[in-house]
């Protein structure tokens, strides 16, 4: 590499400009690996560069379009009247104003149904939790006839939409019995709908929601886990139940946490079984806060539609809160969770 | 003799655990959607009366309510056609925006998890009333894509004419299908952005499946990135598209106004036989989309193991 630049060299210094000379010139440029290197360098350092440009643009895009709304959501929130009727006022308020949550948690009555909500999310997290990873133990560790088949049903739970059996569902529910039972002993079948126990129910016998893809989630890492860790537990004595759930479930713990998160997030988001089973507002937030602008509207005689939406705005803000928190605080498990628990597979 | 005998009554002992771990859903899943299921179907056939006292009856109408259903209800036909119109045209744009995103993201760079949450959110925030506020804030969001249908109309209204680029494309020799479809394309960027969620997830979990030592190889053989793209990556990938395209169809169809108008249909007007032929014949149209997308990527798909 030196050689050939140092050859470069007196041919520059002579300045003669005879086509010979140029040849040559040409030919030393053309075998100059040094002048080649860079040149190669400085234009895939411009490639890449461009290339990082344009993926830094759509990321920050793509960005600006999922956040662009929650930003809006929250910024619009704390409106006062006067910014909102002023066309010069963007995102950030003038004149920030803490009425519309006030009235909003008041309207809500927004700590105890987020409590009622809460309790009720949870519970049902637990028991869908339980119940998916026993069930989805019994499928990948234990062979018995017609699990073929079976497991095929858990797929169609999860393909077939809930929708499709709303309405038995329903009536099930509104004349609901078990084997006859109840019809002996009060004389005609209950009503429990606008309740949250048939969703209980439901819950219970892995048919609560999504919970096909729950059994199917921990199927999938429990068929990954050494089957020697069982073995060791069973030869020092442990029963089949103790082995489960002191052992496989403890050391199933990514899936257990991922599918916690999702059937907590998703379950206090669900409007269709709410509104299928007819629960009351008290107990589900993400259903009240369908009728709070014109909860708001009526209570407080106000009559123009944007200002009824800040109150809105501040009310979604609100029950976002408990998800956004969640998920802030565990973010690493949810997407770390999705990646490892072997929803891919 | 002997020991053969134990060795069955080990295995069953072993079946019978397992179907008691399996019990509670085995159950649930006869109760509830087995027999929903039937019963959806025994509904579609019948004229359902609510008695006052609960309970109800069924009086068997044949084939009635399919018939309504298809020749005489206002919109059904209608609204299950753009129903499933909506579907083609959005899965395969979440699934190649997706596969886009996670080719991104997957490599590592300085905010990397930030923008992973963001990608995120959507799935967070999917909750009815949420997704409805989030829609009016965007279309009250003044510039950028924030409501490209409506800008679209803006423009062909205002200085700019978008016919004329569209006529232009169309003189050009492209079909008119395709520039609908791109036009649909640019016109629902919000709504592929915000769908697409787990899928992006998804293929990054793919995508880092992948052994290393099939990039190595390719680069020693001297392939280039867009050959290493669609002989090692793609193939690798393909798998989890059936994965993907599952999951986008159901989600999508979870939304869609069929599912709205059946809702309607049954609690609103009380007609719980025309309702169930509305629900049967959208989740018999799915499955069969989903089968026949299914088989078509199995047969070009290739399994590692």
């Amino acid at each position: 590499m030196a050689k050939t630049s140092k050859a470069v060299k007196p041919a520059k210094e002579k300045k003669t400009f005879s086509i010979r000379n140029l040849k040559e010139q040409y030919h030393s440029f053309k075998t100059d690996t040094q002048f080649a290197n860079d040149r190669k360098r400085w234009s895939s350092n411009v490639k890449g560069f461009i290339i990082g440009l344009l993926k830094f643009l759509l990321i920050v895009g793509v960005s600006y379009v999922i956040l662009g709304p929650v930003l809006g959501i929250i910024s619009k929130s704390f409106f006062s009247n006067a910014d909102n009727y002023n066309p010069m006022v963007y995102m950030i308020p003038q004149e920030p104003t803490l009425e519309r949550y006030t009235k909003a948690i008041a309207h809500l009555d927004y700590w105890k149904v987020v409590c009622n909500s809460l309790i009720y999310t949870v519970s049902l997290m637990l028991i869908q939790v339980f119940i998916c990873s026993m069930v989805g133990y019994g499928f990948a560790r234990y062979k018995f006839p017609l699990k073929g088949l079976l497991f095929g049903c858990v797929v169609v739970m999860i393909v077939i939409p809930t929708h499709t059996i709303m309405l038995p569902l329903y009536m099930t529910f509104a004349n609901f019995d078990v084997l006859g039972i109840i019809k002996l002993i009060r004389g005609a079948p209950v009503n429990i709908l606008s309740t949250p126990i048939p969703l209980y129910i439901m819950t219970a016998f892995g048919c609560g929601l999504r919970s096909g893809l729950y059994i199917y989630i921990f199927n999938q890492f429990f068929r990954g886990l050494p089957k020697e860790i069982e073995e060791a537990a069973f030869v020092d004595g442990a029963g089949t139940w103790y082995t489960y759930f002191r052992i496989m479930l403890v050391n199933a713990m990514p899936s257990v946490i991922t599918v916690a998160i999702f059937s907590l997030v998703w379950q206090y988001n669900d409007t269709f079984y709410t509104k299928l089973f007819l629960i009351s507002d008290d107990v589900v937030i993400s259903k009240k806060i369908a009728s709070l602008a014109a909860n708001i509207a009526n209570a407080e005689k106000i009559y123009d539609p944007s200002i009824q939406q800040l109150y809105t705005n501040a009310g979604i803000v609100l029950v976002m809160l408990p998800v956004l928190i969640i998920y802030i605080v565990l973010q690493k498990y949810f997407i770390e969770g999705v990646e490892r628990s072997g929803i891919v597979g | 003799m002997k020991k053969k005998r134990r060795k069955m009554t080990l295995t069953r002992k072993r079946a019978i655990t397992g179907y008691l771990f399996i019990m509670p859903w085995l159950v649930g899943f006869l109760w509830f959607y087995a027999r929903s299921l039937f019963m959806t179907f025994q509904f579609s056939l019948n004229v359902l009366e609510v008695k006052p006292g609960g309970g109800y009856t069924l009086t068997f109408a044949g084939l009635d309510n399919f018939l309504y259903a298809f020749r005489a209800h206002a919109s059904f036909k209608q609204v299950l056609t753009t129903s499933i119109a909506d579907m083609l045209i959005d899965v395969p744009l979440i699934t190649f925006f997706s596969l886009f995103m996670a080719l991104l993201l997957n490599k590592k760079f300085r905010g990397r998890t930030l923008v992973r949450a963001i990608f995120f959110l959507p799935v967070i925030l999917n909750s009815e009333a949420i997704v409805d506020a989030t829609n009016l804030a965007r279309s009250l969001m003044s510039g950028g894509i924030s409501n490209a249908a409506a800008e679209v109309a803006e423009a062909a209204s205002g200085g700019v004419s978008i016919e004329y680029y569209i006529q232009m494309f169309g003189s050009l020799g492209l079909p008119m299908g395709i520039i609908e479809y791109i036009v649909g394309a640019v016109s629902r960027i919000s709504d592929i952005i915000n769908a697409s969620g787990v899928q992006i997830i998804i293929f990054i979990a793919a995508l880092q499946s992948i052994p290393g030592s099939l990039y190595e190889v390719a680069k020693i053989e001297g392939a280039t990135g867009y050959e290493t793209f669609w002989k090692v990556t793609f193939p690798m990938v393909m798998p989890h598209i059936i994965t993907n395209v599952v999951y986008t169809v159901v989600d999508s169809f979870t939304d869609s106004e069929v599912v709205e108008l059946a809702y309607d249909t049954a609690f609103t007007y009380n007609n719980y036989g025309l309702s169930s032929v509305m629900s049967l014949v959208s989740t018999v149209i799915t499955c069969l989309i989903l089968v026949i997308v299914c088989r078509f990527i199995q047969k070009r798909a290739f399994y590692y193991n």
